[in-house]
């Protein structure tokens, strides 16, 4: 069943938009990501332009984020004030990355960019969570299945930062700066390739920030639902590329499938499904590199012109 | 008798030529003059049909006819890929000022028979020809609007049709032109030459008005009219599938 998207001006087969949505779902359920990693680079293979693309998945995320945030609210594992803190960064994040889209779509290098960041954040995230997890595995065979006590946080340059703020949630008396800093950070990322970001923010809320693990997924699923919220009415508001026909058959599958997932997800061992996770992250990595080494069919390529 | 005909022949070609008077006029329709874009909306198929009025019996040469269908004119830039530092980068591009987003063009016969060069000239009748660029700064213009011809023909946007006009007894003449469904808003121009010789007797203009209707209409103006209350009304819509989901599944799995 084909259906006109009015925004993207494209006509895309519903089906298939509900299947990437479902499959997509399903992977960020099993793996309590948000998916837009995923999504953003198969919305562009299937032909819709890549502003909508963004703008879109945006709002996605915030459908997917949502039911996952009430459910951490319930068991109290949301640091309120340190998600305020990382929120205030993300904010201004999104604004400045997308005033950077906009001004590399004018140039015509916004897919370059684009790409860029995924090969290179995908390729570090990736990499590092693949060697982590074996790693883990290998431990817990050779410690006969015990499990690994994590290490007290060491003290750093980080606590040596002024504006010290006491986090009761997370346990944690630290400058209000690194977790200003990362919420900026993501909120570029956020605005700029689609993402909830996630995938960068928890590891830098872990191993940078030293907050417990059982907080983090909570608090970051709590900042990212304000500023991929906030970069949707940014998109909306300055490039009109925010298509609700499509992010309503997105998030159709996505949310069911997003349930499925986490059934399926329950049954897997973490460090399975953390080595799972990392290689299909390095896998749409090494596409997404292939493609930049590798000389393209169609070397010309259209854009929207500058009205003179 | 046949010298009394000859020398009109040349009479009319005469008067044709120093007067606007016409002796061959083309009578046309179009299957429609109107498509909506709805929701399920996959493409359209146009027919045009038509006849050619003559006053006098018909002069010597092949009688062709050409017909176009142009969409709204888009300004884009095309931009060419080029290896800087191992990896593959959008180098050198260039600005097209006018760029039909939708054009197709059905003839009887081969075009270059069909229509003489200064006369493409004159009416923009080749797809070459309806690009209206200026390449400042690049080598090889004529390389980019190659490949904006290129891209757009492989997407069916650009179609070049030749024999794809019947035309009986030199009279009565149809084809059929097919708009696929990434067609942009607007009024599409219809155009219909007779020729002769390569030299145009006789153009018919038309518009067929293509525009979004119904919920596709509803959200494109709200979303380019009140764009916060349309941001706000996606992200309730997100919000509330999202938490509608967890719902359903709750009460599923109790």
């Amino acid at each position: 069943m084909q259906i006109y998207l009015p925004i993207a001006e494209v006509s895309v087969n519903a089906f298939l938009l509900l299947g990437l949505g479902g499959l997509v779902g399903i992977l960020s359920g099993m793996f309590g990501v948000g998916g837009g990693f995923l999504m953003t680079p198969l919305l562009f293979f299937i032909g819709i332009p890549p502003a909508v693309a963004v703008a879109t998945e945006a709002n996605q995320i915030v459908a997917s984020s949502f039911s996952g945030v009430l459910a951490h609210f319930k068991r109290k594992t949301v640091d309120l004030r340190m998600g305020v803190v990382l929120l205030i960064g993300g904010l201004v994040g999104a604004a400045i990355g997308v005033q950077v889209f906009a001004a590399l779509t004018a140039i015509g290098q916004v897919d370059l960019l684009v790409k860029l960041c995924y090969v290179v954040f995908l390729g570090i995230i990736g990499g590092l969570m693949f060697f982590e997890s074996l790693n883990a595995i290998r431990k817990a065979r050779a410690a006969g299945g015990a499990v690994a006590v994590p290490k007290r946080r060491q003290r750093g340059w980080i606590d040596a930062l002024p504006f010290k703020m006491r986090f009761r949630t997370s346990g944690l008396y630290i400058s209000v700066i690194p977790p200003l800093l990362v919420g900026l950070f993501v909120g570029v990322l956020a605005a700029i390739m689609g993402v909830g970001g996630g995938f960068i923010m928890v590891p830098a809320m872990i191993y940078l920030l030293g907050m417990p693990t059982k907080v983090v997924v909570g608090t970051s699923l709590f900042q990212i639902i304000f500023v991929t919220g906030f970069a949707t009415l940014m998109h909306a508001t300055t490039n009109f590329t925010v298509d609700m026909v499509l992010a309503v058959l997105l998030l159709v599958g996505g949310v069911v499938g997003a349930q499925i997932g986490a059934r399926i997800g329950t049954r897997l061992k973490a460090e399975q499904l953390r080595i799972l996770l990392a290689v299909m992250v390095l896998a749409v990595c090494g596409k997404l590199a292939f493609d930049l080494l590798v000389m393209p069919s169609e070397l010309y390529s259209i854009g929207a012109g500058a009205a003179h | 008798m046949r010298r009394m005909g000859q020398t009109l022949v040349g009479l009319a070609a005469l008067l044709a030529v120093c007067l606007p008077l016409r002796a061959e006029t083309v009578v046309a329709g179009l299957s429609r003059d109107a498509i909506n874009i709805t929701a399920n909306f996959v493409g359209s198929e146009i027919l045009i049909f038509g006849a050619v009025e003559r006053d006098a019996p018909s002069p010597e040469g092949d009688l062709e006819v050409i017909i176009t269908i142009e969409g709204p004119s888009q300004p884009v830039s095309v931009r060419r890929k080029d290896r800087r530092f191992g990896i593959w980068v959008n180098a050198a591009s260039i600005e097209v000022d006018e760029a039909p987003s939708f054009y197709a063009v059905s003839t009887t016969g081969p075009f270059d028979e069909a229509l003489s060069q200064v006369e493409d000239l004159r009416h923009h009748v080749s797809i070459s020809r309806a690009i209206r660029a200026v390449g400042v700064g690049v080598e090889h213009p004529e390389e980019f609007t190659n490949a904006l011809i290129r891209i757009r023909e492989s997407e069916d946007l650009y179609q070049t049709i030749e024999g794809g006009v019947t035309l009986r007894n030199e009279t009565l003449f149809d084809t059929s032109i097919r708009l696929p469904a990434n067609l942009v808003e607007g009024d599409y121009r219809t155009r219909i030459f007779l020729t002769r010789g390569g030299e145009v007797l006789d153009v018919f203009e038309q518009d067929i008005a293509v525009r979004k209707v119904g919920l596709e209409r509803f959200i494109y103006n709200l979303a380019h009219e009140r764009p916060l209350v349309y941001g706000i009304l996606s992200l309730a819509i997100a919000i509330a599938a999202g938490w509608l989901a967890s719902a359903v599944f709750r009460y599923i799995r109790a």
